[in-house]
């Protein structure tokens, strides 16, 4: 029973988070060995919050995503809970997952172009999504499609919507796949390195959008980005993950203006900004030393611990809990950078 | 090559590189001019399809430019052959974007650096192998990864093995077509950190290609600014960051996201989409997307102009835009967006 | 001078431990059952091929009048033909037959349509035009029937079905040499090759024919059963090995007319010929796996 009857959860989750995620680890199980792509991953995304899961290639960013919408091949375990409206979805068949992708969990990817089927008009495939799942007739899908590519922001709606895939640029490619994601006003949207792919001049439109719908649906969406320069301008929260493992959360101005833990001040120290040349030459860039560690040892460390200017002892004897910060700041790491009067103390 | 200080590098005259194509032909490169002076970073900043790849791959003769020519330290390369552009080759070197596809896979890291040394005669085996240890230790890593093959080291590392092939036979000139583009940030900032150092001590021009605003500022001395096959603005990398004239460098520099999430900042949002390199619209090629465009901007393509410099003393700087007045004042989209 | 040298503990997860190419491909080898079971059954044909003389228990051209057609028994395990040699010994010494037949026609037809697929590939245009529309007149006639009709042209012997086997496997294998260069020629690592002043024998025989050996291997374990099959057919036609020397098509021919009475004439060659081209076929499965330098799955 996948309705959109509230269940007696959503009904005094309605002001809480509509997705929430606790304990979150998913492994891969090879033939030597074991993969710990995600370990011990937790959020609450609320209605209408940007969320940015930041981290570099490899730190279980969008393994965490596949976790969420249910798109992991069988061969992966995965533990914790996953909650979208105080439905349990961990664990959860096939026959569950069904009617809520596309409709109350959509995700649109990096590459626009392979996720659209270059046979069909866009008008068809944003349709084939309503009549799926909100039984629209042919023709007032149609409608429904001209006005939705328009809420994207695409020029002409009413003349694109019988284009294909091809007679359109990537960030118009890009605005398609937001408005089949958002075709059925899902409650979450996962945004997998949207603008990756594309030039900068079209990611400002493209971020603008997101934030459009954010506005006008009330969408929840999580953002999933390797780029600092777009968090900063996208999200409310931010998410920094490590080697699978979640090192720091805060409000994005907090995470920006203190960020606590090493890798977090390390990531954006690292990053290039305006001025960065004066007059008297290149001012050294920081760099994190060392490599990603192997995620097939789950060691009861700090697994930043070996790349830390700050680690000790007890950062290489013990693997940090996450901890809450004044200001809804978490953090895992025992010796932050900037230490904030500790709140409470939770697992 | 009389005056080794005066002779620039890289020098590009009206580069043309068209594509046959079925109606017609794709100007991936139009018109392009730009020289390189010893030991000068020059940036080539466009978006894809701005043919700035193409230029760099014209300049290290991987493809073959239809018009226009390309002069290496002094020699015309434009029209030479595979086997005349051979012994050429040590003057001028490529780093490519993603150094998984860069490095032969059935090959060592030693070989890899060796083999430029080996096909110009420079280095005996022995020699050769000492060399590599020494390259692998100025581009930042330990000599034990000579026997490794690139599969066994990460992005960042193959990059580093990418440099130190480039500069093995001391080129002149380093062309780096996104060099860090395919890397994760931290690891894009020391390849930033070891191409400052390695170009600070040892001198050589650079071509630095990228679509990344940030690097380019970071790592040149000067900015030429492509847009579909034309360079449109070219200047000093402080005055052009700071001081802007083209109406599309205006955009471009603020549609880039900064990591401050208090950082107020108007963009400009361009309309439509990049007109296709097979059939550019007449005129200005930005004419279809610029806030500004005039009838004018319509009709007549405008020449990449020289501008007074900004300072006395200063290096002079170019655009090409029929907006900008012959004193170098500049309009600003921003206010017609 | 520049950077900090990378000193941090090197990760295991991007820099695997130097192991030496061999033992890594033993070790996925292993791990793959069918591409083990494959090779072992390889190694025991290639084994039986090399040393079949050794192995058989009798004669294997000695007629036997007093044990015509007789049944699987101990004496004969594989019963006797209808002219009472012994079936076993005559297997044994088929294998060797079609072995030397596989493996000289495959490495015949390699010799031959690399340099050309080579050519083709790297230098385009004519070259390529020249060689494409041979390969494709070729590959017009299904295998068997162009190996069969060179055979007729070249008369039958056992060298000549070597021949005719090889050439009809050439368009096969110049198709994939050049396929496999037009796409390694665009990589990166090609273009700076070139940058580096890499003339085109560099190029072709270091970067590009190394980086093509998977694929060929691959193309040279299918090519050895389907040769293996062929030999069978040409003899079994009498185009190929000729009696009283036994070859597995020779003795499948000769069991013909005694398929009803004396079933095992036909059984045990057949069976062999099965046997290794499914042995040939999986170990070459395995082999596309195990030479991938990227490794594939962890």
């Amino acid at each position: 029973m996948t309705t959109t009857a509230p269940s007696p959860a959503t009904g005094a989750a309605r002001t809480g988070p509509v997705l929430s995620v606790r304990d979150l680890t998913v492994s891969f199980a090879g033939p030597d060995d074991t993969v710990h792509a995600v370990d011990g991953v937790s959020y609450d995304l609320a209605p209408g919050e940007v969320l940015a899961v930041v981290g570099e290639s490899g730190c279980g960013k969008s393994v965490t995503s596949m976790a969420v919408m249910g798109l992991l091949p069988p061969t992966a375990r995965i533990g914790g809970s996953i909650t979208l409206d105080g439905q349990e979805l961990v664990g959860a068949d096939e026959r569950t997952w069904r009617p809520l992708r596309g409709r109350r969990l959509s995700m649109i990817f990096q590459e626009p172009m392979t996720s659209l089927n270059p046979v069909l008009t866009v008008g068809r495939q944003i349709a084939e999504v309503l009549i799926r799942h909100q039984k629209l007739s042919k023709k007032e899908a149609r409608a429904r499609a001209v006005e939705l590519l328009d809420l994207v922001g695409i020029p002409a709606p009413d003349r694109r919507v019988d284009e294909y895939p091809h007679q359109l640029s990537g960030g118009m490619r890009q605005r398609v796949m937001i408005a089949i994601a958002v075709a059925c006003d899902p409650a979450v949207l996962i945004a997998d390195e949207p603008t990756t792919a594309l030039d900068v001049t079209v990611q400002a439109g493209i971020l603008d959008v997101l934030k459009n719908l954010r506005d006008r649906l009330g969408t929840a969406i999580v953002l999933i980005t390797h780029d600092l320069g777009v968090v900063a301008e996208t999200a409310d929260r931010v998410l920094v993950m490590y080697a699978g493992r979640p090192v720091e959360q805060a409000p994005v101005d907090e995470l920006f203006a203190a960020p606590s833990h090493p890798y977090t001040r390390g990531l954006l120290g690292a990053v290039l900004r305006p001025g960065s040349r004066t007059k008297d030459g290149r001012a050294r860039l920081n760099e994190i030393p060392g490599l990603v560690p192997d995620l097939r040892s789950r060691p009861d460390a700090c697994t930043f611990a070996p790349r830390c200017a700050f680690a000790e002892d007890d950062c290489r004897g013990g693997r940090p809990q996450l901890r809450t910060l004044a200001g809804g700041h978490r953090i895992a790491c025992h010796h932050p950078v900037t230490p904030q009067p500790e709140e409470e103390v939770s697992a | 090559m009389t005056d080794r200080v005066t002779t620039p590098v890289l020098d590009v005259r009206g580069l043309r590189r068209h594509f046959p194509a079925p109606s017609g032909s794709v100007r991936a490169v139009d018109g392009v001019s730009l020289t390189i002076g010893p030991g000068e970073v020059v940036g080539l900043v466009g978006e894809s399809g701005s043919g700035k790849s193409t230029v760099g791959r014209c300049v290290v003769r991987l493809d073959t430019p239809t018009g226009g020519e390309v002069v290496i330290d002094g020699t015309d390369v434009t029209s030479l052959s595979a086997r005349q552009m051979r012994p050429l080759r040590k003057k001028v070197h490529l780093v490519f974007q993603d150094p998984s596809s860069s490095l032969n896979p059935r090959m060592t890291i030693r070989q890899i650096i060796a083999e430029p040394l080996r096909l110009h005669g420079l280095a005996s085996r022995a020699e050769a192998s000492a060399r590599v240890d020494e390259l692998l230790r100025q581009v930042g890593l330990r000599p034990e990864l000579a026997d490794r093959t690139p599969h066994q080291l990460s992005g960042g590392q193959r990059q580093r093995v990418s440099i130190a092939r480039a500069l093995s036979v001391e080129p002149a000139l380093l062309v780096a077509d996104e060099p860090t583009s395919a890397l994760d940030v931290s690891v894009q900032a020391s390849v930033l950190n070891l191409l400052a150092d390695l170009q600070k001590d040892r001198g050589f021009g650079c071509l630095f290609i990228t679509h990344d605003l940030a690097a380019v500022e970071y790592l040149a001395d000067r900015i030429a600014v492509m847009y579909l096959g034309r360079i449109v603005e070219q200047a000093p990398a402080g005055e052009l960051f700071a001081d802007p004239k083209h109406p599309y460098t205006q955009a471009l520099l603020s549609a880039a996201p900064v990591p401050d999430p208090r950082a107020g900042r108007e963009r400009i949002v361009l309309g439509g989409d990049l007109p296709s390199p097979l059939d550019p619209p007449p005129g200005c090629h930005f004419h279809t997307r610029c806030p500004l465009a005039t009838d004018r901007c319509r009709t007549e393509a405008p020449e990449l102009r020289v501008l007074p410099a900004a300072e006395p003393g200063g290096a002079p700087r170019e655009v090409a835009c029929h907006l900008v007045g012959e004193d170098g004042k500049a309009p600003d989209a921003r206010a017609a967006a | 001078m520049t950077a900090a040298v990378d000193t941090a503990p090197v990760a295991p997860a991007a820099v695997a431990k130097p192991r030496g190419r061999a033992s890594d491909a033993w070790r996925r080898l292993r791990r793959n059952k069918l591409a083990l079971t494959g090779a072992v059954l390889g190694a025991l044909f290639v084994l039986v091929a090399v040393f079949s003389t050794l192995l058989t228990p009798y004669d294997p051209a000695q007629p036997d009048f007093d044990h015509v057609l007789a049944a699987p028994s101990w004496t004969h395990w594989l019963g006797t033909d209808d002219l009472g040699r012994d079936q076993l010994s005559r297997v044994l010494v088929g294998v060797t037959a079609s072995m030397q037949v596989g493996v000289l026609a495959v490495a015949l037809a390699f010799v031959v349509a690399v340099p050309l697929g080579l050519l083709a590939g790297y230098y385009g245009k004519f070259a390529d035009t020249v060689v494409s529309r041979l390969t494709d007149t070729m590959l017009a006639f299904p295998f068997l029937v162009l190996a069969v009709g060179l055979a007729a042209v070249l008369g039958p012997s056992l060298k000549n079905a070597t021949i005719a086997i090889g050439i009809s496997q050439i368009p096969a294998i110049v198709r994939i040499t050049r396929a496999e260069t037009l796409r390694l020629k665009h990589l990166d690592y090609v273009g700076a090759a070139v940058a580096n002043g890499a003339g085109d024998g560099t190029i072709l025989f270091r970067h590009i024919l190394p980086n093509a050996t998977s694929a060929l291997i691959v193309q040279a374990t299918v090519g050895i059963p389907s040769a293996i099959i062929g030999e069978a057919v040409l003899s079994f036609l009498g185009l190929g090995v000729q009696p009283p020397s036994p070859s597995l098509g020779v003795m499948l021919s000769s069991a013909q007319p005694f398929i009803a009475n004396a079933p095992w004439m036909a059984v045990f060659p057949g069976l062999v010929i099965v046997l290794a081209t499914l042995a040939f076929n999986l170990l070459g499965d395995g082999v596309r796996d195990i030479l991938d330098p990227r490794g594939g799955s962890r």
